[in-house]
């Protein structure tokens, strides 16, 4: 028997709450089936199964909140010796192993009466035990306040502050008034998510920027050429050609392509873009286009639409979440020449794309007036090196320039 | 159909793609997209969505010339049949 667990839905997440089971016990499943709606700061999402085989009891309701990594029910595998949860939990939590149930019990439990630990499990996340290791904050005095006590990354950051308080007793400005903490809007719990990855990846990830003038006039007259002969509803934006480009000029330099786990590169096969989008009401998710590479422009541009869709409706699948192997922030839209991105952990490379605009473009020996994107590449230089950036942005330059092969 | 039932499609199309936002307070001469933080995907859609409300066809090369209120409705009212 084995079990299903809440899975990690990126580098920020910690817990989830188990909305509703959309199985039965009992009921067959087959991998990728949807089998429960769970919601995370981030919102609301999809969550797949990970292999064929039979629903089992659930351990978890409808409505409770648990950390990652928590059974929510047991599940029979058909291929029962080989696979487990932990095919679901892509990436998975950072370098620590699970530390095992007593050493966790007598470490992290805070002495109140109430608490007692999560069906088996010890009550704090690896990522704020992590943190509580870089800050050097002794997990025994933290009072956790996630749920059933569990010890979660704030109340790690809020302890780390009071032990410098006490430190700089003296210091000037300790008579600043204290964070709002009160009354949390989910644009908040949001921000908080993005803080917790985007310090996590300037923290881990040592990130080196190139960036390039891409002459645009060719791939922007085919596509132009192209949308003549389309009804309204058919028509592909240009943002289609990038990403598509993007995913050929990866199948060049494979290298920018994977995770850096267990202090090594793991470059993927698969081509999953994670696609900024931006939420109406603030907050950005940047869930998986799946396959890029092996997608025509209009089958792209549909993928992309229903993304969209789905991220503002809030109705994103697990896989979305965890599957992307670089990440595309196109803010272009908004009037930025050039993006230096973050790059969401465990990825190891983010390409930026500001806006197309007219600009002086000098060649032959003539000046003229061209239709220009710049395009910038942030990567992990534990990963790669400079050398291999470029090659990258040179390539996706190359195939921008032969649309008609995109 | 009057500038005024043409400006209802329109105030429900960008509203549709814009909730929180009253597209009656734009003035008539300002950029809708900067002025509703809209992108070329959402702004695709909402000339989609006229396209389908009115029957006028946009064709891409003359998208920059629905910028604002006053040239969106001024554009749709000149080719409504």
């Amino acid at each position: 028997m084995g079990d299903f667990c809440m899975p990690s839905l990126g580098a920020d997440m910690e817990t989830g709450k188990l909305v509703e089971w959309v199985v039965v016990p009992g009921q067959r499943v087959r991998r990728g089936d949807i089998v429960a709606l769970v919601e995370t700061q981030k919102g609301l999402f999809e969550i797949e199964i990970f292999a064929d085989g039979i629903m089992g009891e659930p351990l978890v309701q409808a409505g409770q909140t648990v950390p990652v990594g928590t059974v929510l029910a047991h599940f029979q595998s058909d291929q029962e010796s080989s696979r487990t949860d932990e095919d679901l939990i892509i990436p998975p939590p950072p370098v620590e192993q699970q530390p095992s149930v007593p050493e966790a019990s007598s470490e992290v439990l805070p002495p109140t009466p109430q608490v007692k630990p999560v069906l088996g499990r010890i009550a704090c996340s690896p990522s704020a035990r992590r943190l509580a290791m870089e800050l050097g904050v002794d997990l025994a005095n933290v009072q956790g306040t996630g749920p059933n006590g569990a010890i979660r990354r704030e109340d790690i950051e809020q302890a780390a502050q009071h032990q410098k308080i006490e430190q700089e007793d003296d210091a000037p400005g300790r008579g600043l008034p204290p964070e709002t903490t009160a009354d949390e809007t989910p644009g908040s719990a949001m921000r908080r998510a993005i803080a917790a990855a985007v310090s996590r990846s300037n923290q881990d990830i040592p990130h080196y920027y190139l960036e390039t003038d891409i002459d645009m006039s060719r791939p922007l007259q085919w596509l132009e050429e192209e949308n003549r002969k389309r009804s309204m509803r058919e028509r592909i934006l240009p943002v289609v050609l990038l990403l598509k480009a993007v995913a050929k000029a990866l199948h060049d330099v494979p290298d920018l392509n994977g995770f850096w786990q267990e202090d090594r590169l793991q470059p993927k096969t698969d081509i999953h873009i994670g696609f900024a989008v931006a939420l109406r009401d603030g907050g950005l998710i940047a869930p998986a286009i799946h396959h890029v590479g092996t997608r025509n422009l209009d089958d792209l541009m549909q993928a992309m639409a229903d993304l969209i869709e789905r991220t503002r409706a809030g109705r994103l699948r697990s896989s979305e979440m965890t599957d992307s192997t670089i990440t595309v922030t196109n803010l272009g839209d908004r009037g930025v020449k050039t993006v230096f991105g973050v790059i969401y952990p465990p990825q190891v490379a983010l390409v930026g794309l500001g806006r197309i605009s007219e600009r002086p473009w000098a060649e032959n020996g003539m000046l003229g007036a061209r239709r220009c994107l710049t395009a910038t590449l942030a990567a992990d230089h534990r990963a790669t090196d400079g050398h291999k950036g470029a090659l990258f942005l040179d390539a996706f330059n190359r195939h921008l320039q032969h649309p008609e092969a995109l | 159909m009057n500038q005024e039932q043409l400006q209802t499609i329109i105030f429900a199309e960008l509203k549709t793609i814009a909730p929180e936002s009253d597209p009656a307070e734009l003035s008539p001469d300002e950029n809708i997209r900067e002025a509703l933080d809209i992108d070329s995907y959402s702004f695709l859609k909402v000339l989609v969505g006229l396209n389908e409300q009115t029957g006028v066809d946009i064709p891409e090369a003359d998208y920059g010339k629905l910028s604002t209120l006053q040239a969106m409705t001024e554009y749709l009212a000149a080719r409504i049949r």
